[in-house]
């Protein structure tokens, strides 16, 4: 009785009880879902253009992030070193095509996989070479002060990092939709042999893929980077994002958004009003949890595409 | 086999042969061994690198001024990347190494010290976590091959609560406050947990636990609970991101940062730095000074560096972590020390450090003479007393250095010891041990 009182009556009585706080609840989740998207996002473009799981990507927002301080370091202003910084991922992407996934055409998706493995540990070791392994402080410009409003705290940080993710997202979905390239991409993915048949080169469109994802990771990195001080750590924010990949898709960018958002808001309920009688510390696996609750009714995710094969 | 192959074959060998060359020690006779398992790669790193850093420059100085009673320190780093199953490989891989075997292990992780506790009854080789492990070692009658001086986090949690006690204008002003542990949901996280809770039923403050999963990047859900709830206090047992994050959220929520306490494990430099302006006000507990105001500093930047601050910065010189390596190192060798007035100067096995480390007396007289005045407490070890409950000390960051805000505060040992030793005779009970009297028999 005691229990059924702990997981079905407290918590329901406790919203009611506070319904402002409640309000900053699904506030927090929504920004903390904001900063998961943003993470996903990166892996969602590189599933999308080449059906690999990229498990650099973390490792991508942490090396972009570390290029940026190592930059701003040097006297450089935040503006040009977001460009260089910018141009280095490019130039990351170019390797990357050239050195590890050429060689590694025709072959099978697992050994892209593995290939993305030792580019994380590779990119890990460089990023700890060039630019030491201290905790470092990243500084744009972003303000951070907190303010209420009819007694909803709001931060000034998290309401930029939303709108960052809205126009990430906008830009991409237009770059996806209305670009010569962005329809190119989106053909490679739909068939990789009837886009190479048809004239689009899939080297050049490796090389935009990863350019675009390292750009993404670029603001990730900052993103998380300004939260917590650039560190290796932010390679693990790459687990964040795996819940929101399960319940949005791989394959699809407003899946990487909303699954972001419902994941923030659903680990923060669960922590705030259920936790307490688990322990606490559950959002981690409650995320999970609640992804796979959806898989169980949408396999594919709430966007990812249904994959139908006939016999 | 075709010339080619033979080539290939033969340059793989000469390879091979230079590599287990080049990987194979050499001991040099007078030179004993100490393994230092570090840290230095992965997410904990910035942790890790300066506390390293400590350990070596001072064991360099002392190899500089001809080691110990003439017996030079060979350190020997191993990376763990602070791993526990990687620190067993260190410990497996270290033990042996040198002509005497090595003198005592410094973990660096409560992970690992538990993993070794039993491996050292067998291998006859000490085991030191400073300031961290399992508490119950202190009990020395049980835990005869660890030590956890100069203090525990149990005695840690009951000298903050002494020292927040003092704050409210005495320990019956407790009564009523709201406490809250923010704490790394792993082990070391909890350790504190029993204590603290024992004191909350002593003083009558309500105690809010909140963990937070490793690694802490999102604490969201921690902090709009100690928003909603508003504890008086905030305690925190946290390590690497999770407290750069935690100070942030902090900020956020607009908690009061001078009423933020976190434990020596999160109350360094980089923990702070990344906060900014926003950081100012946090306090931390700590069991050394901070800074490089010391004597044995200046000695350091003279002998090591030449004189050059720069460089010297570059290895963290005078971080809280950074100093916190040279205490480390401090008491491996002044146990070393201890050791060679019993067993002669010469290089020692680890059962004779062992014996230096439970009977080290490391006095005010002997830290001044080291450079170390007022730095660290004296320490010293007893049979029965593997801790010694040596005092703690609030620091607070100024935006730009660490203060002192407190003097040294003792914990409370009437509530402590009891709990240290039902913790060991349950461990003793578990393990079928049998407690050494203490009496010089054992």
């Amino acid at each position: 009785m005691g229990v059924l009182n702990e997981f079905f009556v407290l918590p329901f009585l406790d919203i009611a009880e506070a319904p402002l706080f409640f309000i900053e609840v699904i506030i927090g989740g929504l920004s903390a879902g904001v900063m998961y998207s943003l993470v996903a996002l990166g892996f969602v473009l590189i599933f999308k253009a080449s059906g690999v799981f990229n498990f650099a990507q973390g490792v991508l927002a942490l090396f972009a992030a570390l290029t940026l301080v190592g930059i701003m370091e040097w006297g450089v202003p935040a503006p040009v070193a977001l460009l260089l910084t910018a141009a280095v991922m490019v130039g990351l992407a170019f390797a990357v095509e050239r050195l590890v996934l050429r060689p590694l055409v025709n072959q099978e998706h697992i050994i892209l996989f593995m290939s993305t493995i030792g580019l994380a540990y590779f990119l890990e070791g460089l990023g700890d070479t060039l630019w030491g392994s201290n905790v470092k402080k990243l500084d744009i410009g972003i303000p951070e002060q907190s303010f209420e409003i009819g007694g909803v705290l709001l931060n000034q940080f998290e309401l930029v990092a939303a709108a960052t993710a809205g126009t990430l997202v906008a830009v991409l979905a237009v770059f996806f939709h209305y670009t010569r390239v962005g329809r190119a991409l989106r053909a490679v993915a739909d068939d990789h042999q009837a886009a190479l048949s048809v004239g689009i080169p899939l080297k050049t469109i490796w090389v935009i893929v990863w350019s675009v994802a390292g750009i993404v990771a670029l603001v990730a990195g900052i993103m998380w980077g300004s939260k917590s001080g650039v560190q290796f750590s932010l390679s693990l924010i790459a687990l964040k994002a795996l819940p929101v990949l399960i319940l949005g898709g791989f394959t699809s960018v407003p899946g990487a958004i909303v699954g972001g958002l419902i994941i923030g808001v659903g680990e923060k309920i669960g922590e705030v009003y259920w936790g307490p009688a688990l322990g606490g510390a559950i959002e981690n696996w409650f995320a999970y949890v609640l992804a796979l609750m959806f898989l169980v009714f949408r396999p594919q995710g709430l966007f990812g595409e249904k994959i139908i094969e006939r016999v | 086999m075709h010339a080619r192959n033979l080539i290939l074959a033969a340059a793989t060998a000469a390879v091979t042969t230079a590599l287990v060359t080049a990987a194979s020690p050499v001991w040099a006779a007078g030179e004993m061994v100490l393994p230092s398992l570090v840290y230095r790669t992965g997410a904990y790193a910035p942790n890790g690198v300066p506390f390293a850093n400590g350990v070596s420059d001072y064991i360099a100085l002392v190899n500089a001024k001809g080691g110990i009673n003439g017996v030079k320190i060979k350190l020997v780093e191993c990376e763990t990347g602070y791993k526990t199953d990687v620190g067993v490989e260190c410990y497996e891989k270290l033990k042996g190494e040198g002509a005497t075997g090595a003198a005592v292990f410094n973990p660096l992780s409560t992970g690992i010290t538990y993993q070794l506790i039993e491996k050292t009854w067998v291998d006859k080789v000490p085991v030191h976590s400073m300031g961290y492990g399992r508490t119950a070692a202190a009990d020395g009658r049980v835990f005869k091959w660890t030590f956890n001086f100069p203090t525990t986090y149990w005695s840690q949690a009951s000298a903050v609560i002494k020292y927040i006690g003092d704050q409210e204008g005495g320990m019956g002003n407790l009564k009523g406050k709201k406490i809250a542990h923010v704490f790394h949901n792993s082990p070391y996280g909890k350790e504190a947990n029993p204590t603290l809770e024992i004191l909350a039923d002593k003083f009558g403050y309500e105690l809010i636990m909140l963990p937070v999963d490793h690694p802490g990047q999102e604490q969201k859900a921690t902090w709009l609970q100690i928003r909603r709830k508003k504890p008086d206090w905030v305690f925190m047992s946290g390590w690497g991101v999770m407290n750069q994050v935690a100070i942030k959220e902090a900020a956020a929520v607009n908690y009061p940062m001078d009423h933020f306490i976190g434990n020596w494990w999160s109350s360094t430099e980089s923990d702070v730095l990344p906060a900014g302006d926003a950081a100012k006000g946090y306090k931390g507990a700590n069991f050394h000074g901070a800074g490089a105001d010391w004597a044995l500093h200046g000695d350091i930047l003279a002998t090591l560096y030449g004189g050059d601050k720069a460089k010297a910065g570059g290895k963290n010189f005078g971080e809280v972590l950074y100093n916190r390596g040279i205490v480390n190192a401090v008491f491996s060798t002044e146990a070393i020390r201890t050791a060679m007035g019993k067993f002669g100067d010469k290089p020692l096995t680890g059962e004779q450090v062992r014996w230096g480390l439970e009977n080290l007396d490391l006095t005010a007289a002997r830290l001044k003479a080291l450079g170390l005045e007022d730095f660290t407490n004296p320490v010293k070890v007893t049979c029965e007393d593997h801790e010694t409950m040596g005092p703690v000390r609030i620091q607070q960051w100024d935006g730009g250095k660490w203060v002192y805000v407190s003097d040294w505060i003792k914990p409370m040992r009437n509530v402590v010891r009891p709990l240290v030793e039902r913790a060991a005779a349950a461990y003793a009970q578990e393990k079928g041990i049998t407690p050494r009297k203490c009496d010089g028999s054992d």
